[in-house]
């Protein structure tokens, strides 16, 4: 293998697998030792920059970043890093001096934002320290898009939406609620220098089944419904509801059914139970509130008796792989038909476009998807961008952020008269030591081998009670930082100088997850085969040295290091150090400065 | 010196044994001596030897006397027995220990100064009383303990960390352990596990007395230019000559030699000791060309290691003494001291 080269950016960032994870690319690590240290407020600004949203997510993040952490590898449970960003929201200071100073004087460029959810907000706040006016545009009475719509306020309460949002907009967002954006000819009318379409994926997918036209009013789109729960507009539900659907939409409408009223609750998918799209501990929470999840059922037929909806039918599939892909199969069982009084139908969305008339530039795909370009993110029609659901259909909140970020960078470039493709920033890494005396680190080296902590939940029947009672209660200042010592400091990384290597072995004896071996140079494949331990994990890439004195390589294998710091410790030549690694991801923050 | 302990968190394809362990379950807490040790090598080499043996940990009794080297089973077999003993009195304490149980694995760690200096006396008898046991010294030519002193098996020649000259021959124990008796003697490198692993597994198996030299480079002291004993001139002037390989009953013979190179030795607990000639003239089966071999290299500057010496067939002191064949620790009062009676009689026939 060629020497690793640890100055391409992606190298190490890749080995904090969190905030490589991470679509916003969140440097985890570093705030969570804030976390531990109780510089919440510090802690909430790292993420703020990143994700712009911290309380919020910290609630209702997919949690890409978890998955992904090494505590899976290396014990079994990831660190709850979703929810430790909570901690820095919930316990932060003031956060007023840490705040990116928006200028009186205008640069004279006026941007559109369509919708205002999470992307048009981000994009807001990374173009408003540069001078830009914004103009955003939403139907909504009130910002925040589908985070104020379609998520409970049991899961995110609306003080804690409310004040990221209001702080976005107080930087000075020219906003222009209830405003239903019926054309996109219209807006680019009106001569601004750049839009961008961050209006999400608002509409719900419906099923054409034998009876939806007879028993059309019970049967309700999650999203829309949830966004009238969520507005005021609906305040009960009665009878027997079945919900259809294996997202986080189909668990947010079954709770929030059996809060306003329902008789009974049951959620029906069609798909197996482990690859439904819901997260896991959303469907945790579900059963736990005694919802019951049925599996490999998909609708047949809606049952009616004078226009009355009586039931669904739903036939009886078991999931096989055929051809090396998941396919259901019908068990050849008899139907089951499920008695209900309402339906609510949470199987999908689209980001449907139907008020961008086709004859702007602006072109679409044979899915009706807008045609973009991924690194850009701007359209065929160069004034207009995209982001958010609306860019590449529903995704997280974090992709959103993520999306803005992007696209903010575009839109400047852009408004500059440059190319926002070839001009963008390049990433970057800084490796700094985290060697504080002989045998003293700048972070907590040691391993902490404790289980994950599990989140306080409020009373059941409480929280059952009243819709607006937040089921999570978070954790205590104690739980968290209890938690984030379990963290594995990822970014601080083991960097190791060939030159003064005398090759004793006593970072391959001491290290306690096998992770470092002294071996004649092989292509990887082999390579992965003779190492002290074997590395199966491809996936994670092999640190290897050039060649030492004794013609061997060092290669350590990156998936299962502790970042213990124990190499660096035994090293009686300072030739492994314990470096923390910067990943700068361009922002257009730093264009502010 | 480490402060921060081993994490306990482990390789999830971490090999067990035959007996369920792992390597991590042979070890004991992070070392104290100075990082880059070669000491710590030899310990790293004594866990995964012990561990390729499939001997429970509690098996084993771990001897020492004083020194960097004789602190060392502190860091291995967190699980055996041991004996910390006074410096340069291990064997004595090795021997007591062996013949009231013979059924323990005794490894017995020493150093330059705890067997070539203070302690020569008692080495030189523990060879020639045949104690069934795997001795192993950590070689590094000078006293770490007391700032890099030269040892009495530095070279002359070598010179200390400030560039001073040692002006005296040293003592060489593979010479002495070969001269005086010893069924098993190899010579190896801290920093060549690959060596180092078989060997220590050999002479654990091998019944009667094992020694095995090992260089071990003091990284404070003696790692300089002007050293012998430095891991570069270790490296550049190491003649194997014969490479030793133990196989036990389940493994796989990956590896085919050259038909008349090698030559398989049984041991007692079924597994066969294969030996592997790298050099023509060397005769491993011969103490007096063998010593000749070794000296002469020695005086050539160069450092011959492999397995230098083995005496198939080897009686031990127990078999010397014809003791039962139940350890004493295990007999009764009853059969350990036959009665005032039965002394009277022994009295008796020797007036």
């Amino acid at each position: 293998m060629q020497p690793t080269d640890i100055h391409n950016p992606n190298y190490f960032h890749k080995v904090v697998d969190c905030q490589w994870a991470c679509p916003a690319h969140t440097p985890v690590p570093e705030y969570i030792r804030l976390i531990a240290q109780e510089r919440y407020t510090e802690a909430y600004m790292i993420n703020w920059e990143s994700n712009v949203f911290p309380g919020i997510l910290g609630r209702t993040c997919d949690r890409p970043c978890e998955p992904a952490c090494r505590r899976v590898r290396t014990e079994e449970k990831p660190v709850a890093i979703c929810r430790l960003k909570r901690v820095a929201a919930d316990h932060k200071g003031d956060i007023a001096p840490y705040l990116p100073k928006v200028p009186k004087k205008k640069n004279g460029k006026r941007i559109a934002l369509l919708g205002a959810g999470p992307a048009s907000l981000a994009v807001a706040r990374d173009l408003l320290p540069l001078g830009y006016t914004i103009d955003m545009f939403d139907r909504d009475p009130g910002g925040g898009g589908m985070m104020r719509s379609q998520i409970p306020a049991f899961r995110l309460p609306k003080d804690v939406l409310e004040e990221e949002v209001d702080l976005i907009v107080n930087m000075g967002v020219n906003t222009h609620y209830n405003y239903e954006i019926s054309s996109m000819k219209e807006m680019l009318d009106r001569g601004y220098d750049a839009y961008f379409v961050g209006t999400g994926a608002p509409r719900g997918r419906d099923l054409d089944l034998p009876g939806r036209v007879e028993v059309s009013k019970h049967i309700s789109i999650g999203i829309d419904w949830l966004s009238s729960v969520a507005f005021g507009h609906t305040t009960s539900i009665s009878g027997k509801v079945i919900v259809m659907g294996g997202g986080n939409t189909a668990m947010d409408c079954c709770r929030t059914s059996n809060r306003l009223g329902a008789e009974s609750v049951t959620v029906v998918v069609r798909s197996g139970f482990d690859v439904m799209k819901a997260s896991d501990w959303e469907k945790e929470d579900a059963m736990a509130e005694g919802i019951p999840i049925l599996n490999n059922r998909p609708p047949k037929e809606f049952v009616h008796e004078n226009g009355r909806l009586k039931g669904v039918v739903f036939g009886r599939v078991k999931p096989e792989e055929v051809d090396g892909r998941l396919k259901y199969l019908p068990t050849g069982e008899p139907d089951v038909f499920i008695e209900a009084d309402h339906i609510l139908m949470a199987i999908g969305q689209e980001n449907h476009c139907p008020w961008i008339e086709r004859d702007l530039g602006i072109e679409f795909d044979k899915w009706d998807c807008p045609i973009i370009d991924e690194d850009s993110l701007q359209s065929t029609h160069e004034k207009v961008f995209f982001g958010g659901d609306s860019a590449f259909g529903p995704e997280n909140i974090i992709w959103a952020s993520a999306h803005a970020h992007k696209a903010a960078i575009s839109i400047h470039l852009f408004c500059q008269g440059k190319d926002p493709k070839q001009d963008r920033p390049p990433e970057g890494v800084n490796l700094i030591s985290q060697k504080m005396g002989l045998h003293e680190w700048s972070y907590d080296a040691e391993h902490d081998p404790s289980q994950r902590h599990i989140v306080p939940h409020a009373d059941l029947k409480r929280s059952l009670d009243n819709i607006k009672v937040e089921v999570e209660l978070g954790f205590d200042e104690d739980l968290g930082f209890k938690e984030a010592q379990r963290c594995l400091n990822c970014d601080v990384q083991t960097v190791f100088t060939e030159k003064l290597c005398i090759e004793c072995d006593a970072c391959v004896d001491i290290c306690p997850l096998d992770c470092i071996t002294f071996t004649p140079n092989a292509p990887e494949n082999d390579l992965r085969k003779v190492l002290t331990a074997p590395a199966e994990n491809s996936e994670q890439d092999l640190y290897v040295s050039d060649i030492l004195p004794t013609n061997r390589v060092m290669v350590k294998d990156e998936d299962l290091c502790l970042h213990c710091g124990l190499c660096a410790e035994r090293c009686p030549t300072n030739a492994w150090d314990m470096q923390k690694s910067i990943i700068h991801i361009p922002q257009l923050s730093s264009y502010a400065e | 010196m480490t402060f921060v302990p081993k994490p306990s968190a482990r390789h999830p394809l971490l090999k067990t044994n035959e007996i369920g362990l792992t390597r991590r379950d042979y070890e004991a807490i992070v070392s104290t001596l100075c990082a880059g040790c070669g000491h710590d090598s030899v310990s790293a080499a004594v866990i995964q030897a012990c561990h390729e043996l499939s001997i429970p940990p509690h098996q084993f009794a771990k001897v020492s006397g004083i020194g960097c080297s004789s602190k060392t089973p502190s860091y291995f077999l967190g699980n055996a027995h041991g004996f910390n003993s006074v410096h340069g009195r291990m064997p004595s304490i090795a021997t007591g220990a062996y013949i009231a149980n013979k059924d323990l694995k005794y490894i017995g760690i020493s150093g330059d100064g705890d067997s070539a200096s203070i302690g020569l006396g008692q080495f030189a008898h523990i060879i020639r009383r045949r104690v069934n046991m795997c001795y192993i010294v950590d070689n590094n030519g000078t006293y770490g303990l007391t700032k890099g002193q030269f040892s009495a098996t530095n070279d002359r020649g070598s010179t200390s960390k400030r560039g001073v000259p040692n002006l005296y021959a040293p003592i060489d124990l593979v010479s002495l352990a070969i001269q005086l008796g010893a069924s098993f003697v190899a010579r190896s490198f801290s920093g060549d596990k690959q060596q180092l692993i078989p060997l220590i597994k050999a002479a654990v198996l091998h019944k009667g007395f094992a020694f095995i030299d090992v260089i071990s480079p003091c990284v404070m002291f003696n790692n300089h230019d002007g050293s012998t004993k430095s891991y570069t001139h270790v490296r550049n002037h190491t003649e194997p000559v014969v490479d030793a390989n133990l196989i036990m009953p389940r493994d796989e013979i990956t590896v085919e030699y050259e038909e008349g190179t090698t030559t398989s030795v049984p041991m007692h607990d079924g597994s066969k000791l294969q030996l592997r000639k790298l050099s023509d003239s060397y005769e491993p089966n011969n103490r007096v060309s063998a010593l000749t071999y070794v000296q002469k290299a020695q005086e050539e500057g160069e450092i011959v290691t492999g397995l230098l010496f083995l005496e198939e067939d080897a009686v031990d002191c127990h078999d010397i003494l014809g003791t039962l064949d139940t350890p004493f620790n295990e007999l009764d009062e009853e059969n350990l001291c036959p009665g005032t009676e039965r002394l009277e009689q022994i009295n008796d026939s020797l007036r």
